[in-house]
């Protein structure tokens, strides 16, 4: 169960609360998700260890011989973040057991990206939720393998051009969809399970704290641009983070004990239709979208938009909104 | 639609050793990649996934390196050339599967452009370090084909020679390069299409009631048929007779099949190595060298000679097999063997066991830097002493 005590998370408790990632690592300008790597180290209860699956945020944390984390960190393969923090969350709980460890709790952070999550990490993740580990789990999504120079992934999202799925003249970039990787989460009926932006960093915090604070696994799917890969100006990165939003493209919600519920920030997109914006916006501001302004693929655009409701009356269904 | 003629390059082209190695393929006849990406591997799953819809071909990114390979091995099966491209930790994750292609005798063709490890250890880096990885990964008795390119002509030439060797051998066939081959940029000829030996696999000849799917042909390797061609087989993992059924307690069929196996591989050694080899003659000295710490040996063995010291250079291209013959025979003439490695001793274990008493010296590096030809003459000079 998920503890219903409500954090506020002022600016001003942020502000005091020190810096567990710390400034000094070598993200690009503009890098998203090591914003939501700073806000969620800032959501922690107490002692807590950090272990990262390898990407972006992997390498750019810990350039030998500085390091951004402030908290015991580990680097693990590809792979399995998931069951790397299955091992650290079982050999916590036998030296509590044995008394052997000296602090009440200590809370596991897994962090990983989409190609770590939605590829080629989902059956550690799987196995970790279906064992019930107890951990916090943060997909950091920047829907595309940006590490290794843009190659498109499971959580790349329809239209868009990788390294590996060109938007051409023939072929309109990514032609599947993106894996809806929460609700597979949800499915495996773990006690918590949201969807954040970096937008909205109060909404974030709440969401990382209630994941910690959950007993057993808890997933976070964090949406974080990368100017680099999507290609727009550094300075945006927040603003299509918030757009992402108001275009219902990517809905902040989350589900305890598999119950679905929105989060305001989306709830209001059905209270007052008026303020949902239209996804061209959103995808105007990206290169990685620009092949799909040409007049040959305005069916793309019409195909991402019937996504989007598709999945939002979904979502609708789910949280009882409908 | 008229379909567009963007088939095979030829002509001088500017390239790097990934791109080149992509081209290669293509004009290899290679129609399926199953890609994923990889420091410093990535380029050739980028150039194929915007080359191969040009040629009719499939680029799919699988969600790891098992999926790769396991889909290559779907797709070869299925009678498409295939192949994929990795590096050191990707190399790892594709070695259950690699066993598995060695038992069905699935022809493909996987790129390991070897970084520094163990581990993720160094992306960006070279290594010579998945050498001994290569022939050993998978578990079991099996012999395998490796081959190693020193330049980026070569990672056109020998890609297609990599498609060549298996299709005539059913078996994986490894490209070795390390990180700055497959980096660096250089002029690449590329001749004519028809210019280009092309060898694709045995079809069978028997008709499809009598057809045994692991019936060895004289050169121990069998006709394949392929899914939808109208035979019927099994193929398996499992120890299996020649109709491709298991056999998994007949201590004469495993004994038959991973004989055949490794055998196919080397009693057809002599047809499959290729060396090179420079003023060997008379040398007193011989250095063994393959990839990009080749070209350093070449500038050393010649500033040897320049000094009119004795010196020698055998060139692996193809690793494994390895020509244990040739290095026992110039093992014979020298007084001493030198094997500059970019790892910790992993080749010159190969070179100590065909050398017997002749002494052979590791020239072990690490890291960022190739050899340079300094060292190697130094080394030269130091083991004549």
């Amino acid at each position: 169960m998920v503890a219903t005590i409500s954090w506020k998370f002022t600016a001003r408790e942020i502000a005091e609360k020190p810096e567990l990632f710390t400034s000094g690592h070598r993200a690009c300008a503009g890098c998203g998700p090591a914003i939501a790597l700073r806000q969620i180290m800032k959501a922690t209860r107490g002692p807590t260890i950090v272990t990262n699956a390898t990407g972006c945020m992997e390498v750019v944390s810990t350039i030998y011989p500085y390091t951004a984390w402030k908290v015991p960190w580990i680097h693990t393969a590809f792979e399995n973040a998931a069951a790397n923090a299955s091992g650290i969350e079982a050999a916590l709980k036998a030296m509590k057991r044995k008394r052997r460890l000296k602090q009440e709790k200590v809370d596991v952070i897994a962090f990983a990206g989409d190609g770590g999550t939605f590829d080629i990490g989902i059956q550690a993740l799987s196995g970790a939720a279906e064992r019930g580990h107890d951990f916090l789990y943060v997909l950091y999504d920047n829907e595309a393998y940006m590490n290794t120079g843009i190659q498109r992934s499971g959580g790349t999202p329809h239209g868009a051009s990788t390294t590996t799925s060109p938007g051409g003249t023939d072929i309109p970039g990514k032609t599947q969809m993106k894996k809806p990787i929460a609700d597979i989460m949800v499915a495996h009926e773990i006690p918590y399970v949201a969807t954040a932006s970096i937008a909205y960093w109060q909404d974030l915090l709440i969401k990382a704290r209630k994941g910690l604070e959950a007993e057993g696994p808890a997933f976070l799917h964090v949406f974080a641009p990368c100017p680099r890969g999507w290609r727009y100006d550094t300075s945006k990165t927040i603003e299509l983070a918030r757009l992402a939003v108001e275009t219902c493209i990517f809905p902040l919600w989350e589900a305890i004990d598999s119950e679905y519920s929105l989060s305001p920030q989306s709830k209001i997109m059905t209270l007052k239709p008026e303020r949902r914006k239209d996804v061209r916006e959103y995808l105007k501001m990206q290169r990685r979208f620009g092949h799909l302004f040409k007049p040959k693929f305005e069916h793309v655009l019409t195909d991402i938009q019937k996504i989007i409701d598709k999945r939002w009356n979904k979502l609708l269904k789910k949280c009882s909104m409908t | 639609m008229e379909k567009r003629n963007k088939t095979t390059l030829s002509g001088k082209h500017f390239l790097s050793g990934d791109l080149a190695c992509a081209e290669g393929a293509i004009a290899a006849g290679c129609r399926f990649f199953g890609g994923y990406p990889i420091t410093p591997a990535t380029e050739i799953a980028e150039r194929m996934a915007r080359r191969l819809p040009e040629v009719d071909g499939v680029y799919i990114q699988m969600e790891d390196e098992i999926g790769s390979i396991a889909a290559v091995i779907g797709a070869s099966y299925t009678g498409k050339k295939a192949m994929t491209a990795t590096s050191g930790p990707g190399f790892s994750l594709m070695q259950e599967n690699i066993g598995l292609a060695v038992m069905t005798e699935a022809p493909l063709v996987i790129v390991n452009i070897m970084r520094g490890g163990p581990s993720t250890g160094q992306p960006t880096m070279p290594g010579q370090q998945d050498v001994m990885q290569a022939r050993w990964g998978s578990h079991g008795d099996y012999e395998i084909i490796a081959i190693a390119p020193s330049s980026v002509q070569e990672m056109f030439d020998l890609t297609i020679e990599c498609f060549n060797l298996a299709e005539t051998y059913r078996v994986p066939v490894l490209l070795l390069a390390d990180e700055i081959i497959g980096h660096m940029w250089e002029k690449v000829e590329i001749p004519p299409r028809e210019e280009i030996t092309i060898i694709n696999r045995k079809k069978p000849k028997a008709q499809p009631k009598e057809y045994k799917p692991f019936k060895p042909a004289k050169n121990l390797v069998p006709p394949m048929a392929c899914f939808g061609e109208g035979y019927r087989f099994h193929a398996t993992g499992l120890t299996h007779d020649e109709d491709g059924k298991p056999q998994t307690v007949s201590v004469e069929e495993q004994n038959k099949l991973v004989k055949r196996l490794c055998d196919k591989i080397r009693k057809n050694a002599e047809d499959i190595i290729k060396v090179e080899e420079v003023t060997l003659e008379d040398a007193e000295v011989a250095v063994i060298a393959y990839g990009i710490t080749s070209r350093a040996a070449l500038s050393a063995v010649r500033k040897a000679r320049k000094k009119k010291i004795k010196a020698g250079l055998l060139r692996l291209i193809t690793i494994w097999p390895f020509p244990g013959k040739l290095v026992a025979e110039i093992a014979g003439k020298v007084k001493a063997i030198i094997v500059p490695e970019m790892n910790y001793g992993q080749l010159v274990r190969e070179v100590e066991r065909a050398a017997k008493t002749t002494p052979v010296f590791l020239l072990s590096k690490l890291g960022e830097e190739p050899h340079r030809p300094a060292e190697i003459v130094s080394a030269i000079e130091e083991v004549l002493k």
